[in-house]
């Protein structure tokens, strides 16, 4: 590693912060420009991150270090095989979120794509740095950025429920500050890789102090990730953020998994304190499944199943098992993408029906009136526009996946977790909870899902076609196919993850990467 | 001088959770200030307390490091400050933006039915 190629690291934190700053300077009315200089930063940064990607799979850890201090005196970015892998996904979601919001949804606030970007670099600098300090500070900006994309298009929902968003998160950081805080009171040093050598040599009497700053720690982590009973505020919000911000926001939860995934293999390893994580999760699954039967609308359907998809991570990393870890990270990949594609498909769903026909919905199936049954004989032979069964297809996939039904990775995924599960002989105790909710998060899906997509395509009354653009369907269709893409190159996506697990489990090289000892 | 930082940094922390806990907005903000002074005088103190001791060692000079205090906190602290800062003054916007688009100061944007 020499020359230019040794500063690729810093590129996803730098270029996105260079744009998003450019960006400001330009006049609002400058649209075009703008949306030619994000788009093009986002190409930059998917090209980066699979080449970091492509290293960080054929050589060992890559640490880059600041200002050039030696660690674990300087902060230090690490490229590993978990980084590269969250940069690229980040990047690819970016990319599918801004071309969707070039149709009209940038042009619904001011200094839309310069969020975009400086959310892309906190998202970075989140993933790729060594320590401990340095996350909390990557990840206010995160939040920053997020706070300004949640409010995008303002209205009284957005504001309301930013309120809401905000305050918890700015609560969530002071644990942060305090976590970190405790850690290096006790320890005397912030860098993750220096904080695994340090933390089994505390001494027994300082012992607690360091496992209450995990703790702590983990709270805010878990704030983020939407773990019951922290997680109140995610569908609310994701609900009302404009859909291109929530199909960004869509990989914000993902952050808190990263990170507690990152630091409590790195600090404890597997044997410690896995069952508050298994518990935590699987109580969020219950949760998540009530909440994805009970939504009266799409979009809240859609975060209560982003609460379901971060409960079966957590649930699956709690577990402590490599190859359970590896599968956890393969469904972490495919439902990041498959609920952002659902974010970005309801918004065009929604534009063809009256506002409270979701309602009419789930009561319908109540209290429903026997006459409606009868169909006129008229209607049996009307054609669906080729828009709505575009969008129909879409959403049979997006629901194809998030149930975990075959022909889509969702499947594999779900596979996976459940072989690895049945893998120990004897299956334990919370072997066999986890399969049974995880199975029942998926009927649960697939009957709300089902349900939603009969009364719009199917059932609807008083049909418009809506006025769907070319450019809008684009990013949904590209994400459904990368999904495809990941069912195909199954083998090869699953062989990384489980290098990946391998190593979160035995962090000697991550350790041995950044301090070169 | 530790026990009067520790009640210090207990009242600030107490006074800031019931406050956040209040169903106006306002009184959520200063919590929340309140609660990141507290957690500002927290990393301070992980430093240990030291009175009368600078963070800047001289070049070169043999060093006795049980005099000097811990630089490090320090900046801490100080990033802590100025993100909360802002952070508050972002709040701000949206308390105002809050209150003007509901026509109330509660949190939830309607008043509780009595």
């Amino acid at each position: 590693m020499n020359g230019w190629a040794a500063h690729l690291v810093i590129v996803p934190v730098v270029l996105p912060l260079a744009a998003g700053a450019l960006m400001l300077l330009l006049d609002e009315r400058r649209r075009r420009l703008k949306a030619g200089i994000s788009l093009a930063c986002t190409l930059l940064l998917i090209a980066a991150a699979a080449a970091l990607l492509r290293t960080a799979d054929a050589a060992a850890i890559q640490a880059y270090p600041l200002g050039n201090w030696p660690a674990p005196f300087g902060i230090v970015l690490v490229v590993d095989r978990l980084s590269a892998l969250m940069v690229l996904l980040a990047a690819a979601l970016a990319l599918a979120a801004l071309v969707f919001s070039l149709a009209r949804w940038h042009r619904a606030g001011p200094r839309f794509h310069s969020l975009v970007q400086f959310l892309l670099m906190g998202l970075n600098g989140a993933f790729l740095t060594g320590d401990l300090f340095n996350l909390f500070v990557f990840f206010e900006l995160l939040l920053a950025a997020s706070y300004g994309l949640a409010l995008h298009g303002s209205g009284t929902a957005r504001v309301r429920a930013s309120l809401h968003y905000i305050t918890v998160n700015l609560a969530a950081s002071l644990l942060f500050l305090i976590g970190a805080g405790l850690m290096y009171g006790v320890t005397g040093t912030l860098n993750m890789a220096d904080l695994a050598l340090q933390i089994p040599a505390v001494a027994p009497e300082d012992r607690v102090l360091v496992e209450a700053a995990a703790a702590i720690l983990g709270v805010a982590f878990l704030v983020k990730a939407g773990m019951w009973p922290l997680g109140f505020w995610l569908p609310g919000t994701y609900a009302a953020a404009s859909a291109p911000a929530a199909a960004l926001f869509a990989i914000l939860s993902k952050v808190g998994v990263y990170a507690v995934l990152r630091l409590w293999l790195l600090f404890f390893g597997a044997g410690a304190g896995g069952e508050p994580l298994l518990i935590g999760g699987m109580a969020t699954l219950v949760f998540g499944l009530i909440g994805v039967l009970a939504s009266q609308d799409l979009a809240r359907l859609a975060g209560f199943s982003l609460l379901v998809s971060s409960g079966t991570l957590l649930a699956a990393i709690g577990l402590g098992d490599p190859a359970m870890t590896g599968a956890a990270l393969y469904y972490l990949v495919v439902s990041t993408l498959g609920i952002s594609a659902f974010f970005l498909l309801i918004e065009l769903v929604e534009r063809a029906r009256e506002p409270g026909a979701d309602i009419l919905a789930v009561t319908a199936a109540a209290f429903l009136d026997p006459e409606e049954d009868a169909e006129p004989e008229e209607e049996v032979g009307v054609v669906i526009p080729a828009t709505m069964a575009l969008l129909g297809l879409s959403f049979a996939c997006c629901a194809l996946l998030i149930a975990g039904l075959p022909p889509l990775p969702g499947f594999v995924a779900k596979f996976a977790l459940l072989a690895a599960l049945l893998a120990p002989d004897p299956v334990p105790t919370a072997g066999w909870a986890l399969l049974a909710l995880l199975t029942l998060s998926g009927l649960a899906a697939i009957i709300a899902l089902g349900r939603a997509g009969v009364r719009i395509f199917w059932a609807s009354q008083e049909r418009s076609v809506p006025r769907v653009r070319v450019i809008e369907m684009a990013p949904v269709a590209a994400l459904l196919l990368l999904c495809l893409g990941l069912t195909a190159a199954a083998g090869p996506a699953m062989r990384y993850m489980h290098d990946t697990a391998q190593a979160l489990h035995a962090p000697f090289g991550y350790i041995e990467g950044v301090l070169g000892r | 001088m530790e026990l009067i930082l520790a009640l210090a940094i207990g009242v600030l922390t107490g006074s800031g959770v019931w406050l956040l806990l209040r169903p106006r907005t306002f009184q959520v903000v200063i919590g929340l200030s309140l609660a990141s002074y507290a957690v500002n005088l927290f990393i301070f103190a992980m430093g240990w307390v030291r009175g009368g001791a600078a963070p800047v060692v001289e070049a070169g000079a043999a060093v006795d490091f049980a005099r000097f205090a811990d630089p490090l906190p320090q900046a801490l602290a100080l990033t802590a400050i100025v993100i909360s800062f802002a952070m508050t003054a972002l709040l701000l916007v949206v308390l105002l933006a809050a209150r003007g688009l509901t026509g109330t100061d509660h949190v939830d944007g309607r008043e509780p039915e009595e």
